[in-house]
């Protein structure tokens, strides 16, 4: 088991014609992912990276049986893109595309919530079931099968979580970037109640930052719904309020969100908290020691 | 992005939000005309800058003048505009060197009956903009906030339909307003919402909002930020940026693709990814060093910007020492190699640099940094890069 997808789940990549959009096609491809075809609006009928394009996704999906879509649609189109996803009964929807309005997400939100699909991000790295299935732009050669699910909301500081629990030789069941935007589909506590519920998933890793409350609910979730070991890091301690660190989410304003405050509440939740970037493997594996010693 | 108040208040006007008449002014003469054409037996002249804060904050030049004045005369509203264009007004939000003013804007006087806050934002656990509004108006809105919460009545709505009536009328019930104040709240709280929406506002506040006399609504301040994000489709707004604003190596550093914040410190950053980013700056300051900034060269980055990363963070006097850390996903490890190569010809390092490479193409680009004689410190991992760049700068140079 693993949570959202594996080696039997079969993907499209929407955007698939463009360059960013083949790049990864054939990057998750190598990784052995089962891609099966890619939609981009009037350009049916070609081949990309071996794979059919189709014009809409209604018609790929009939055609090759889809259950998820990787998304690289540029930012005005890619609300689109992704309600049409919705609209064709894709399972799993993984947003990669950086810089969307906000207020289209809210738009996209109110559709998902009455959906029976997943939005994974927007702005993020994709998500990942080692050595079976790569869904978006990390390096696969640094993720290991073994039995930590990591969530993360950023993309390279989630590399080095992964890297950091190959090099003990934890491993990863599977990891999920859930993007770096204010509003983003899946958030910190549905990952827990996957993570909970899936019997390869020893142990969870949470990469918070700075902005929004997510990793406060996250925490409260965690202290009464999860009875796995749960390890965390927050990026921005040092981060100065009412600045924009890069992502569009990660944001101090009005004195709340900061690291501090996450920090706190996670501890108080009993989560392993680590103090430094470079203790994200190190704090996860003593979160496993004293669940095991208890 | 943010804009100022005269061009938020000419926002309001487009949206059908009441605002006084006003007069924006670049020259110290032009307030007497502004004050003669406005009619009033007093006006106010208000410092044009992006930081909050002004009505307490005084003059770096002239220590006993405020940022916000009443005038009773076209001769008064001319000395006082004097005393503030071309000055740098100290703020609780600007730093000790405060900011320069460009333009005033002198306002009509109001008879003002009651003052409340409203404000609007996108509410991230929601996924929808909601709407706030507090008795507790003129006053800094973070301190009730935190205070006392329970003073501040939310009404959160959906951005295709707008706020409701009976929302409207909900929120003045709790704000103790009534009588025909309710139908002007109306009108202005549904007008300010589209607004919102409309323009893809990320922050809207209006503080104070006045109740005038004779039970009219009006915006007496106006602060609004944009979505960056959503710029592309606002022409119009992105013409409304005031570039003297911002710190002009953050200006450049957009220009050129780059994410890039100044802070304090003197060890430069320079980094793949906004979260790894913020947390090479943590681990910095864990092993007692302070970053000089936050930079996040993106995914995709080529030699020229990478160039680019390195002439705006050498820009900075401040900096005595770089770290570059680097996990290659789409970035390889090869790229930001050569690109240290080129920077190291045409921009000169002068102070110590550590290297941090893992991620694609790594060995490769160890190589190219060992074949090249450009100086430099190779870090193992994060925790060794911070140690090693926190070291240079307690060594004699």
């Amino acid at each position: 088991m693993s949570i959202l997808i594996n080696s039997d789940t079969k993907v499209i990549c929407q955007g698939i014609t463009g360059s960013v959009g083949e790049f990864h096609t054939q990057g998750c491809l190598e990784y052995g992912t089962k891609m099966v075809g890619g939609v981009t609006p009037g350009k049916g009928g070609q081949t990309v990276q071996g794979l059919p394009v189709f014009d809409t996704c209604e018609e790929a999906v009939a055609a090759t049986g889809a259950t998820a879509t990787m998304i690289f649609v540029p930012p005005p189109f890619a609300a689109d893109a992704i309600l049409e996803a919705i609209d064709a009964n894709i399972d799993v929807i993984i947003a990669i595309t950086e810089g969307i309005p906000p207020m289209d997400m809210v738009r996209v939100n109110e559709r998902i919530v009455e959906s029976g699909s997943v939005l994974v991000g927007p702005n993020c790295p994709g998500v990942i079931t080692a050595e079976e299935c790569k869904i978006g732009i990390m390096p696969g050669y640094i993720h290991q099968k073994g039995k930590v699910g990591i969530m993360s909301r950023s993309g390279t500081l989630t590399y080095e979580a992964v890297w950091q629990t190959s090099n003990l030789g934890l491993g990863q069941t599977t990891c999920v970037g859930l993007g770096g935007d204010p509003i983003v589909g899946t958030s910190f506590i549905d990952c827990l109640e996957l993570f909970q519920a899936d019997d390869e998933t020893e142990a969870i890793l949470m990469i918070g930052e700075i902005g929004g409350s997510a990793e406060e609910e996250a925490a409260a979730f965690a202290a009464e719904h999860v009875t796995k070991p749960v390890a965390a890091f927050i990026a921005g301690r040092t981060a100065p309020p009412g600045k924009r660190m890069g992502h569009a989410g990660a944001i101090i304003s009005g004195g709340k969100g900061t690291a501090a405050e996450k920090m706190a509440a996670l501890e108080a939740a009993g989560i392993e908290v680590a103090q430094s970037p470079a203790d994200m493997g190190t704090a996860m594996q003593r979160a496993i020691e004293k669940s095991t010693s208890a | 992005m943010k804009i100022h108040e005269f061009q938020g208040k000419q926002l309001f006007t487009k949206f059908g939000v009441s605002v006084l008449e006003n007069r924006v002014v670049t020259e110290a003469d032009q307030a007497a005309n502004a004050f003669d054409e406005l009619g009033g037996p007093v006006a106010v002249v208000k410092a044009q800058i992006h930081a909050g804060g002004r009505g307490k904050g005084t003059f770096l030049e002239n220590p006993d003048q405020h940022g916000v004045q009443l005038v009773k005369s076209a001769q008064e509203a001319t000395e006082v505009a004097a005393k503030m264009l071309g000055q740098h007004l100290v703020t609780i939000q600007t730093g000790p060197e405060g900011k320069r003013v460009n333009q005033v804007l002198v306002e009509a006087g109001c008879d003002i009956a009651r003052e409340l806050y409203l404000g609007i934002v996108l509410d991230r656990a929601t996924a929808m903009p909601v709407l706030m509004c507090s008795q507790e108006g003129g006053v800094e809105i973070e301190k009730v906030a935190h205070e006392t919460p329970e003073k501040i009545f939310k009404e959160h709505f959906d951005p295709a339909q707008g706020i409701e009536s009976f929302q409207v009328r909900k929120l003045c019930k709790k704000l103790g307003i009534s009588g025909k104040t309710v139908r002007a709240a109306d009108k202005f709280m549904k007008s300010l919402c589209r607004m919102f929406v409309d323009l893809d506002c990320s922050l809207m506040e209006i503080n104070p909002l006045v109740i005038t006399g004779d039970g009219g609504l009006v915006a007496l301040d106006s602060k609004i930020n944009f979505d960056d994000n959503a710029l592309f489709r606002h022409p119009d707004i992105i013409d409304m940026r005031d570039f003297n604003e911002e710190e002009t190596s953050e200006v450049q550093a957009s220009e050129a693709g780059l994410s890039y914040v100044k802070l304090e410190g003197n060890i430069g950053c320079l980094v793949n990814g906004a979260g790894l980013a913020m947390s090479t700056m943590d681990i910095i300051k864990l092993h007692g060093g302070e970053p000089a900034n936050f930079l996040d060269v993106g995914g995709g980055a080529d030699e020229q910007q990478v160039t680019e990363a390195f002439r705006i963070i050498l820009s900075d006097p401040n900096v005595k020492a770089v770290l570059v850390n680097i996990f290659g996903g789409i970035m390889k490890c090869s790229t930001i190699a050569e690109a240290i190569v080129a920077a190291a010809q045409s921009v000169g390092f002068q102070v110590p640099l550590v290297v941090r490479l893992e991620g694609t193409e790594v060995e490769e680009g160890r190589r190219i940094l060992e074949a090249s004689d450009v100086e430099l410190i190779t870090a193992t991992d994060l925790s060794d890069a911070a140690e090693k760049v926190v070291a240079t700068l307690s060594q004699p140079a």
